[in-house]
């Protein structure tokens, strides 16, 4: 019967791609890729639980679903209702979208000096067309849901940092859903590159603003050019109706330094496909996680490091706290390649189930074929320690303080490597709320 | 201040203290001392209110009050301290933070706001300086690669920002090489007055020497089994405690 339903959403899908392929406003080149794409997610499908990277994560419940692939209703968003959801106390380039369609009015792009702006204008535009013929669907692997979203996106941001260039910002996307489409389906799609000794900082947000539900499939490909550096900060702190996949594909050449900061604090179903492509030495990846969670909400940070060249580095830390019947996924794999000699590879997964009902499954993968290599993995599972929990209790900090105050410390240090004291501040008080208490934290 | 009633507690099932009496006024120091194994840490630990150990019977009561239903942090806002023996290291808190949110803790349960910044950045200096603590020291991970010494000398810190009306010291002279000792008995003497109230626990008289007791008990199996003035704490020096347990036997 599941088989069936599959083929009920996988058909519209796939029927609604020709109704409204002769609407596609790109370039020839795109259209191809598009065409393609579509046949690619006919023959791949959708991923299936007994594929091994998705044994812990099932997306059944949420393709059981119908859904509208088009906003039809443009709704104008005042400002003044959203600007919580912004990184507002510092200037910034914004790119927003509310239900998958631009909202110039909430947005602050630019073409100077650097390029941040929307997919669809890079899509039609011929100057840059190199651009997307070297990057554009050449870094996310073929997938199911990959292919989905290239046949399927229009809308996203697109960055250009060219070379020598350190973005004067940084630059915030964001995706709003209205809730006006129920059950609406957006395939976000953005494209990044970072020229050689270029530098950019990227905030990228989600955020659902009713209980209706939706469903992103976004994908992200990211270029970064020799001795590029990019920090990139996801924050998931979504209503519990609201599923997310979000595939993030980084190719990263010589000496560069690429960092994404994930912080999953709320979603219905959250997956998180990360990926990084070193293909130049003395690169760095890191790879950094923060999960807080409770309800039935579900989180699953799937991540890859390719190293294939010699001389780098990767550090992977995710934390995770699961409440009451959350779920947590992390499944991380390291794969070092023959050439790739002096690696020095570190992954580490603690958790804390703060729940008898709650579930964590936390599998390393390290596939290593170089002989001379420093790789290490780390993974634990426990509860709030109760010796620490009376410390703080026997110096009058009430029991909810104290557990949030633990749980802040537990997750303190992914928190210090974030350079932007906003996102900081902004994580502290989302984790705050979470946990009910008002303390401040940041000391 | 404190006074501590028929006294009976459990660790896992099995009885540690088997009867306590005891009462300390306001102004004085206590010393409690006695062979490893004899029930100190436990009865100072059921004093603080840790959930682990069961009181079975008994009563204890600060300044009029019963306070064995209460919370441990409810009765550290009532104003009990615990020096710990072994204090937990917390990584990702900072000392300043932590001392922080115990004393705006404590603040907000009495109806009070939060302490100003300003008035909190003296009190921490001033008492930082009684005990010689450094101020790099304070943005530092609670007890985190602390040395002994400077793990108890946090807590003395904390003692002193924290003002407890009675504050029991769990072995707080352990790990202190002789300067560290001075200072921390130093502290504590300068804290001490005539409305709060110490219990001391040791293994030995040198602390004794710092900080005078005005009355020595001696725990044994669960009980206190003889009390006396400081000069009981010299004789337990020099004589152990052999003879206490020879004087039971005659009684």
């Amino acid at each position: 019967m599941n088989e069936l339903r599959f083929m009920d959403l996988k058909d519209k899908l796939i029927s609604s791609f020709y109704a409204y392929e002769d609407h596609l406003q790109v370039t020839d080149q795109v259209h191809d890729v598009k065409v393609q794409a579509i046949k690619d997610f006919e023959t791949l499908g959708f991923p299936k639980k007994k594929e091994e990277a998705w044994k812990y994560t099932s997306l059944n419940k949420l393709l059981k679903q119908d859904y509208n692939l088009f906003a039809q209703v443009e709704d104008a968003l005042d400002y003044k209702e959203v600007k919580k959801y912004f990184i507002h106390e510092i200037d910034t380039y914004t790119i927003v979208f509310v239900d998958g369609v631009y909202a110039s009015q909430l947005s602050s792009t630019t073409h100077d000096k650097i390029d941040a702006c929307l997919m669809s204008s890079a899509m039609e535009k011929d100057k840059y067309a190199d651009l997307l013929e070297k990057y554009f669907n050449k870094i996310a692997p073929k997938s199911g849901l990959n292919a989905l979203n290239t046949a399927f996106a229009r809308q996203g941001a697109f960055i250009n940092i060219p070379k020598n260039t350190v973005a004067d910002k940084p630059i915030q996307i964001i995706n709003f859903s209205t809730g006006k489409e129920n059950n609406l389906m957006i395939q976000p799609r953005n494209l990044i590159v970072v020229g050689e000794n270029a530098q950019v900082e990227i905030i990228e947000r989600h955020q659902s603003l009713t209980e209706n539900p939706v469903f992103t499939n976004s994908v992200t490909e990211i270029f970064v050019d020799k001795r590029g550096m990019l920090d990139f900060y996801k924050i998931q702190n979504d209503t519990h109706h609201a599923s997310l996949i979000d595939n993030t594909f980084i190719k990263q050449m010589a000496e560069t330094h690429c960092s994404v900061h994930t912080f999953s604090l709320g979603g219905a179903l959250t997956r998180n496909n990360l990926e990084f492509y070193q293909k130049g030495e003395h690169s760095n990846s890191i790879l950094k996680g923060v999960t807080l969670i409770e309800g039935k909400q579900h989180v699953d940070h799937n991540t890859l490091v390719h190293h294939t060249q010699p001389n780098c580095e990767s550090h992977q830390d995710y934390k995770g706290i699961y409440d009451e019947k959350s779920v947590g996924v992390f499944n991380g794999k390291v794969l070092v390649e023959k050439i790739a000699q002096k690696i020095n590879a570190y992954q580490s997964n603690n958790n804390i189930l703060a729940h008898d009902d709650a579930t964590i499954n936390s599998k390393p993968q390290l596939e290593i074929f170089a002989d001379d290599v420093a790789c290490s993995h780390g993974c634990t599972i426990g509860q709030l320690d109760e010796e620490a929990l009376f410390y703080l209790k026997s110096r009058g900090i009430p029991a909810k303080e104290a557990r949030a105050l633990l749980t802040y410390a537990f997750a303190n240090n992914v928190l210090e490597s974030v350079k932007i004291g906003a996102i900081k501040k902004r994580i502290n008080k989302l984790i705050a709320n979470k946990l009910n208490v008002n303390l401040g934290f940041d000391l | 201040m404190l006074k501590i009633k028929n006294l009976h507690a459990n660790v896992e099932g099995k009885e540690i203290l088997k009867g306590i009496n005891l009462e300390i006024k306001a102004g004085e120091v206590h010393a409690i001392m006695g062979p490893n194994g004899s029930g100190k840490s436990t009865l100072a630990s059921v004093i603080a209110g840790k959930e682990e150990y069961e009181q079975t019977e008994g009563e204890i009561i600060l300044e009029n009050e019963e306070i064995s239903e209460l919370e441990a942090d409810e009765r550290a806002r009532k104003g009990v301290f615990l020096s710990f023996q072994y204090p937990v290291e917390i990584p990702g808190v900072s000392v300043t933070n932590f001392i922080k949110t115990a004393i705006n803790e404590t603040r907000k349960a009495q109806g009070l706001e939060e302490m100003p910044a300003k008035d909190m950045l003296k009190k921490i200096k001033e008492k930082s300086e009684l005990l010689e603590i450094k101020r790099g020291f304070l943005s530092r991970s609670l007890n985190e690669g602390f040395s002994g010494g400077e793990k108890k000398r946090n807590e003395i810190f904390q003692m002193a920002m924290l003002e407890p009306k009675f504050a029991m010291l769990d072995e707080t002279d352990s790990g202190l090489d002789i300067d560290a000792l001075r200072i921390v008995s130093n502290g504590v003497n300068k804290l001490k007055t005539k409305d709060n109230a110490v219990m001391v626990i040791t293994h030995y008289q040198r602390l004794l020497n710092y900080i005078v007791p005005d009355f020595v008990h001696v725990l044994m199996d669960g009980k206190i089994v003889k009390s006396g003035g400081k000069e009981l704490a010299h004789k337990l020096e020099e004589h152990g405690y052999d003879w206490i347990k020879e004087e039971m036997k005659m009684a």
